[in-house]
């Protein structure tokens, strides 16, 4: 079943088009990934479906439902969640309180809009509210072997688990589709293989994983579909093995001649 | 209105802006290489006025206003300039260089403690009465075509085009200009290629309070010299600075001629009373900021996710 | 002597309320604001005009400021909150001395330069709370302060807070973990608006007299100088940071030496406190509130 798809997604800057009418098809439940050379679109396109940036055409449909142009924080409530290229934690917040956030619009007890309400209802009932949020919190960090960091300020938390975090924050709000912008970058072999073996946890939790990436053997290994982009446009999109004996994939990454893969 | 009417508030629109346009360009260059309003920059025209009133009073002794008085002035204006020069550095580096790193809160912060610093020091050493600033000429207006012209007037347009015009000519085509610009487009690739970005951030600095100076002394000549000029015409330069397009030079002169203009026009045609005139200038901010906030000149920057 | 710390006390109340919104505004959501003044005045001119022109009591008025106040701060919010941190701080500026420009030219309505006189003392169950007999007035400020600390304190440390940081932070994330960060930002604008517009109606019943020369910038400057010394983010060290700050202002006053003090004494401090903070301890003197979870607490049991 198709979770997301756009259709003729193009996004342009003044002269330069950076989404060249790109159809982009996930598959629910499977794990894509997006790739391409540097430049290529991928993060602008990964932006213009999460609501940071608006497509100058074309469509995105969520849940055969369209979130075009909606903003980020109505998209993220519609059950899609992301990570960043450059890492975005709230650096003076502790691992938890990051992880806190992601469940910002998740309660267990009060409704959404009630914050107010909550606030001035009862003292206690806000802080149950707290507690419930504060478990949840608990749960991804232990899902994420994060927990003994738990009230470490993230901006002291290493590298790699830096990249987890941001990645347990985003699942922290239970979304349906994850998009992981370059989440191997920085890493070392040990760390790529932990993360990859975390996606394909999250993968069996039912949630349906795109990713960008740039480490090939990440890529080739966890992903189901892959999907290419080259200055823009879509160039190919099939499973690893077709992908990695396409002429065109390779001419774009490697130019014209064929050199060791 | 009739056209000598029109021309009139054109020529007083005009030097007003053309002082507008002096210190705009202080804040303009400062924010255009650390991206950061300085807030005490108005304050230093203050210290401009100052030191060019007292510099003045002691070249000129009781001389009669003749040749002597307009080169004591001259040099007055050079001393003040050249002291704000070094204010404007000295507060770079003890208020403003250490935070360089620091998130964006700290140095604003920063700046309006300096500004307070410096309006209030001057308050208590000079008193909070304004000071009369002689003119070192005889400021008899003349007419010409039915408009009335003050040679003060003239005075402020020459300094304006002058310094605007040397300015322009030192940014486009000299080597330090060239280093400040790369600074100002990027810091980092600027100190790869051999820039010392610390000694353009200094060089800024002190061309831009210099500026502030003239601007100073030019306006405190017509309206005296106090301790809190430099707020509220610190305030409204920056507006023209934001209006013509906030890190461009061309947009800090235009942007400062335009507010000129709009306040001198603004008054004459909607009627404002007098104790509302500084409202234009944040009326005119609030509406840039809604419409165009990267100003006229200015080119929208996006923050890249 | 007593009786002038006393007034010292009071102060600190007063202005502490206004601290705790500016604590909210800059110290949470890390947006620069410079018009706490005119909030203020806002709150003060509200139950200034309407207990002498209406004959309201000052119980009612206090509503009025805090919507008034909170509604400016609604005006003011929505068309500056995406402005970046300098153009805010300018932008609020701004308006801060447009109130005070207005309340000094309006003249039919809020008497200009002379102000309103003769404000009534405010009246509970009867008892006339006489600002000459400070004591009264201390525990009528204290009870203020109370209920806000605890009202704010209890705000911030739930979602409102932590989305309110995590704006401050990172906006763009903020946004994408589904914070809609424009309202939040209007939210934390309105209720530091609100908070100080109680300020404001308790200084109109405390002084008996509202001018516009009250509230001026520096008056916004002197809040922030209380957040930045305390400590941003923390309601505790504001409240102490008030403290400080007035006794710097009526240090004079105090030892004595009023006639060897100049009044901009107080004015340089202020400025002086602002950068040797910024560049020595950022934080304040007590830090953030280290309020991280899991330190005391056990989770519940499933």
């Amino acid at each position: 079943m198709i979770l997301l798809e756009t259709q003729a997604l193009t996004r342009e800057y003044g002269g330069v088009i950076a989404v060249n009418g790109v159809d982009f098809v996930v598959e629910q439940g499977l794990i894509s990934g997006l790739i391409g050379p540097n430049g290529a679109g991928k993060t602008t396109l990964f932006n213009n479906i999460t609501g940071l940036d608006v497509p100058t055409k074309g469509k995105v449909f969520f849940n055969d439902r369209e979130i075009t142009g909606l903003p980020a924080h109505r998209i993220c409530r519609l059950g899609i969640a992301r990570t960043f290229q450059n890492i975005r934690l709230f650096k003076e917040l502790s691992v938890a309180e990051n992880i806190m956030v992601g469940c910002h619009f998740m309660t267990g007890k009060s409704p959404v809009k009630g914050r107010f309400g909550a606030a001035l209802k009862s003292y206690f009932s806000l802080q149950e509210e707290e507690d419930d949020l504060y478990d949840r919190a608990m749960q991804w960090m232990d899902f994420f072997k994060l927990s003994s960091f738990r009230m470490e300020y993230a901006k002291n938390l290493p590298y790699g688990h830096q990249r987890e975090l941001e990645i347990a924050r985003a699942m922290a709000s239970n979304p349906k589709l994850l998009f992981l912008d370059e989440p191997a970058a920085g890493m070392n072999p040990q760390e790529t293989e932990q993360l990859m073996e975390t996606i394909c946890r999250i993968r069996d939790l039912g949630v349906t994983v795109v990713l960008i990436e740039h480490d090939m053997r990440l890529v080739m290994n966890i992903c189901d579909s892959i999907t290419v982009l080259n200055y823009g446009l879509k160039i190919a999109q099939g499973t690893p093995r077709e992908i990695k004996s396409n002429p065109q994939v390779i001419e774009a990454y490697l130019g014209k001649e064929e050199d060791d893969e | 209105m009739s056209i000598s009417e029109i021309l009139q508030h054109f020529m007083n629109g005009l030097t007003l802006g053309g002082i507008y346009a002096l210190i705009a360009l202080g804040y303009t260059m400062v924010y255009g290489i650390l991206k950061f309003i300085n807030f005490a920059h108005g304050d230093i025209l203050m210290v401009g006025a100052y030191i060019g009133l007292f510099a003045f009073n002691a070249l000129r002794g009781s001389a009669p206003l003749g040749t002597w008085t307009i080169i004591a002035f001259f040099i007055a204006m050079v001393i003040s300039m050249a002291g704000c020069g070094v204010l404007g550095m000295f507060i770079e580096r003890v208020a403003y260089k250490p935070l360089r790193k620091a998130n964006r809160l700290a140095p604003l912060l920063s700046a309006i403690g300096v500004s307070f610093i410096l309006s209030n020091s001057a308050a208590w050493a000079f008193g909070t009465q304004s000071r009369k600033f002689d003119y070192p000429f005889d400021n008899t207006p003349f007419n010409l075509y039915g408009v009335i012209i003050t040679p003060h007037q003239i005075l402020i347009l020459a300094v304006s085009v002058i310094m605007m015009v040397s300015l322009s000519l030192f940014v486009d085509k000299s080597r330090m200009g060239k280093a400040m610009r790369a600074t100002s487009l990027d810091q980092d690739t600027a100190m790869l290629m051999g820039i010392n970005v610390n000694h353009v951030i200094s060089l800024t600095f002190a061309i831009g309070s210099a500026l502030a100076a003239t601007g100073g002394i030019l306006i405190a000549l017509d309206f005296k010299a106090y301790p809190s000029m430099g707020m509220m015409t610190g305030l409204k330069a920056f507006v023209a600075a934001v209006v013509g397009g906030i890190g461009n030079i061309s947009g800090a002169m235009l942007g400062g001629i335009l507010l000129g203009l709009l306040e001198t026009f603004g008054v004459a045609i909607l009627g404002i009373p007098t104790g509302m005139k500084d409202t234009i200038a944040f009326g005119v901010l609030i509406l840039i900021l809604l419409i165009k906030p990267e100003g006229i000149l200015g080119k929208a920057e996006k923050e890249k996710v | 002597m007593g009786n002038f710390f006393l007034l010292i006390l009071i102060y600190t109340c007063i202005y502490a309320l206004m601290s705790i919104g500016q604590n909210i505004i800059t110290g949470y959501a890390g947006m620069l604001s410079l018009c706490q003044a005119g909030f203020f005045a806002i709150g003060s001119y509200a139950t200034a005009i309407l207990t002498t022109g209406f004959g309201w009591s000052f119980w009612a008025t206090l509503p009025v400021a805090v919507l008034l106040s909170a509604l400016f701060g609604l005006l003011i919010g929505l068309p500056t909150l995406r402005l970046k941190g300098d153009y805010l701080a300018i932008a609020t500026l701004g308006f801060g001395e447009i109130v005070r420009n207005v309340l000094n030219n309006w003249d039919s309505v809020t008497n200009g330069p002379m102000g309103i006189q003769d404000i009534p003392m405010p009246k509970f169950f009867g008892m006339k709370i006489n600002p000459y007999n400070k004591i009264g007035f201390l525990l009528m400020s204290i009870i203020f302060l109370l209920v806000a600390y605890l009202l704010f304190q209890r705000l911030s440390r739930s979602r409102l807070g932590r989305a309110l940081e995590a704006i401050r932070e990172d906006e763009i994330a903020a946004e994408s973990m589904g914070i809609n960060v424009t309202k939040y930002k209007v939210a934390a604008f309105m209720l530091g608006a609100g908070i100080a517009g109680v300020a404001g109606s308790l200084q109109a019943v405390f002084s008996l007299s509202v001018t516009p020369g009250t509230y001026t910038f520096m008056v916004s400057v002197m809040v922030l100088c209380m957040v930045v010394l305390g400590g941003m983010g923390n309601f505790i060290a504001v409240i102490l940071g008030s403290f400080i700050i007035q006794l710097i202002s009526y240090f004079p006053q105090l030892t004595g030496l009023s006639s060897v003090i100049p009044p901009q004494f107080k004015q340089i401090l202020f400025g002086l406190i602002l950068v040797i903070m910024m560049i020595w301890r950022p934080q304040g003197i007590l830090g953030r509130e280290q309020h991280l979870y899991g330190a005391d607490r056990k989770g519940r049991k499933k």
